[in-house]
């Protein structure tokens, strides 16, 4: 039983606020041939200045300090990317650093461009993160994930990283799924909800109107996941602009306040001890009593059903930002849903469910953005973008594009953004004829989680419109 | 064996120094990559290189492997939380106190208590794999020890709980974790893969 000590435990207080005013994607897509990098990050930097509408140089002007998210430069044989991409943007002298965690990259290049004008460092920093995975075939694509496992110990073993985080999710469907037929249904629910919202976003490329038995007849990856369960592997680019208040309101009126916060867990899940649950905010230790005897074999926390570094991102955030519970003080979540069960691990992770019963969020009805089983509003809308599963994971830029579609909605600009007829015209898609704004209406506070892997690094961050920001909980 | 085989590069190591021998890479022209209308996309960059790598602290416990043992390792600090805890993965120092740990060997402990905490089987695999497929990973718990070793079996179908034995490649070791491999408990000698034994 391992324990964490006071100052582990400290709820960060940062110097100053600080605000997104802007954020811009790319079009995503499984392949992109007809573009360089550096034009897809042009895209989502030029994006991100009309929304404000300011001209690219215009904006340029005002960032201090450059922070890129780029996770795989062995994918594409090019070192130091982030200074071929700086440059492009000819964003010299600008201080710049390149940021590389996993999966979460993308969450993590935030968190940084956050505490350094949190810091004072900088009033306005640039959050740029990419991806691009096109450039090897599959399985070759594959060795180089794996190699984000431990190199000794794990990447020998099949050279391929979904079986590493498969394990877990076997785990889990034993544990907490109880193998159940309608806990299998419920996973394929998400991926119907992601890829059929996807459906009406012209940035996404895995939108599909599938049903269940769709996602329940796909090929099996590994058993009880199937291919409809996985995420997209996706190029594309998406940015963020972040600055202190002063400058946040001579851009835009209505910045958003952002608080990012970060956790971490082992890179090798064999190398997990075992600990007390961490409370959130909205748990007791009621909350898990006797958890082992209503789920067998899910004595061990967090075994390999649960992802420490979420729980701790969220009681970082949750601390700092007087969130007490997320399904009553948010309006819709992005998540990692880089597969369907780890969806579900992640709510009981950040607290929308206790551990153990993360399936009834699906199946109350409270992640759709309109809850089938009510036909009203659901009560905390999750990935209306699409998601991973049916957006885009273009792994640099995921995290940041989660949090650019929650701004939108706080900033009640959803729908100009995503049934523009040009935009889908330029990405060479076609807008649906039964095309429908998903704007959540009303959105006050979002939250999006970026997930590197098998747990080794989690972020969370939490935007609120200006008009109804939270107090902080902790002194 | 191809002439690339025999003269690829090897290493020795003399004075704490790599001697390279050998060719560590070889050069292949480029080619262009061209679309549909015939125009110029951009072009594929061939790489053939072998990378060199050191396990340190670590090379204790491949290198038992090949001898038919599991060396785990032990924090032995009276002055660290965990001391007593034993960690497979092998790990060279206690990551609580970061003292150097104690190398302990726990094959007869694996062979007594290792039981399938969870499993994965895995129709697909990445470039360079040499596993036979369906891979069948699985995470095996003993009794005293902290953590859940990752691993694979290479006879039967794995389930929860099952009771599994290590089994070493001691006749043609590869010196890589794939030297160690499990079997359900009760396995044949005549059933273990090619080159493997119960150590």
């Amino acid at each position: 039983m391992i324990t964490f000590s006071d100052k582990q435990l400290k709820v960060p207080k940062m110097s100053k606020p600080v605000y997104m005013v802007t954020g811009g994607c790319s079009k995503f897509d499984r392949s992109m041939p007809d573009k360089r990098t550096e034009e897809i990050c042009i895209d989502a930097l030029t994006e991100a200045s009309q929304f404000i509408g300011m001209k690219p140089r215009e904006l340029k002007e005002y960032i201090h300090t450059c922070y890129y998210g780029h996770f795989a430069d062995h994918f594409g044989d090019q070192l130091l990317g982030e200074s071929v991409i700086h440059d492009r943007l000819g964003l010299d002298p600008l201080g710049n650093i390149g940021i590389k965690t996993g999966g979460a990259t993308g969450g993590s290049t935030l968190w940084e461009a956050y505490k350094t004008v949190a810091s004072g460092y900088s009033d306005c920093t640039l959050a740029m993160g990419w991806e691009r995975m096109d450039e090897v075939p599959t399985d070759e694509g594959n060795h180089l994930i794996s190699c984000a496992a431990d190199k000794d110990w794990e990447t020998p073993l099949g050279h391929i990283y979904t079986g590493y985080y498969a394990v877990m999710a076997q785990k889990y469907w034993q544990v907490y799924g109880k193998e159940e037929a309608s806990f299998r249904r419920t996973m394929a629910e998400i991926a119907v909800k992601n890829h059929n919202y996807a459906v009406m976003n012209p940035h996404a490329h895995g939108g599909m109107r599938i049903t269940v038995e769709d996602v329940l007849n796909s090929p099996i990856v590994a058993y009880p996941l199937r291919a409809l369960d996985a995420c997209l592997m996706s190029v594309g680019a998406a940015c963020a602009i972040l600055c202190d208040e002063k400058t946040a309101y001579k851009l835009t009126d209505t910045p958003l306040k952002i608080d990012v916060t970060a956790g971490s867990h082992t890179l090798r899940v064999a190398c997990r001890r075992d600990m007390e649950i961490p409370l959130l905010p909205n748990e007791t230790k009621e909350t898990y009593r006797e958890i082992d005897k209503r789920f067998p074999g899910g004595e061990r926390y967090p075994g390999f059903t649960g992802f420490l570094a979420a729980r701790m991102a969220a009681y970082y955030a949750y601390n700092m930002t007087g969130i007490h519970d997320p399904t009553e003080d948010l309006d819709l979540v992005e998540l990692h849903d880089a597969f369907t069960i780890s969806d579900i691990q992640t709510y009981e992770d950040i607290g929308i469910r206790p551990y153990g019963e993360g399936r009834t969020y699906v199946e109350s009805g409270d992640c759709y953005h309109t809850n089938p089983k009510t036909g009203g509003p659901g009560k905390l809308p999750a990935n209306i973008s699409g998601g991973l599963l049916g957006c885009m994971h273009a792994v640099g830029a995921t995290g940041i594009m989660q949090v650019v579609e929650v701004g939108q909605h706080l900033w009640n600009r959803w729908g100009e953004m995503h049934g523009d007829e040009e935009k889908w015209k330029r990405f060479g898609r076609e807008k649906p004829k039964d095309w429908k704004n998903l704007q959540v209406k009303g959105a006050k506070r979002g939250l999006a989680i970026s997930h590197a892997g098998v747990g080794s690094h989690v972020t969370c961050t939490i935007l609120q419109h200006p008009d109804h920001v939270l107090e902080r909980r902790c002194p | 064996m191809s002439i690339e085989e025999k003269t690829r590069g090897k290493v020795r190591v003399v004075n704490n120094r790599y001697k390279f021998e050998g060719n560590f890479h070889y050069a292949s022209p480029n080619s262009p990559m061209i679309n549909e209308s015939g125009k110029l996309v951009g072009v594929t960059n061939p790489r053939d290189m072998t990378y060199v790598h050191t396990y340190g602290g670590e090379a204790v416990f491949f290198e038992s492997l090949s001898q038919g043992k599991l060396v785990a390792s032990r924090c032995d600090n009276d002055d660290c939380r965990s001391k007593g805890s034993i960690f497979m993965p092998f790990r060279i120092h206690c990551p609580d106190c970061l003292m150097r740990a104690t190398q302990v060997d726990i094959t007869d402990i694996a062979k007594r208590t290792g039981k399938i905490y969870s499993f994965m089987i895995c129709e697909r695999s990445g470039a360079f794999n040499t596993l036979p497929k369906p891979i069948k990973f699985i995470n095996i718990e003993f009794e005293g020890v902290c953590t859940i070793l990752m691993g694979y079996l290479s006879v039967g179908t794995p389930v929860m709980g099952m009771r599994v034995v290590p089994i070493f490649n001691t006749k043609k070791p590869t010196y890589t974790i794939l030297d160690l491999s499990w079997v359900p408990e009760g396995t044949k000698k005549k059933d273990l893969p090619k080159n493997f034994t119960f150590g």
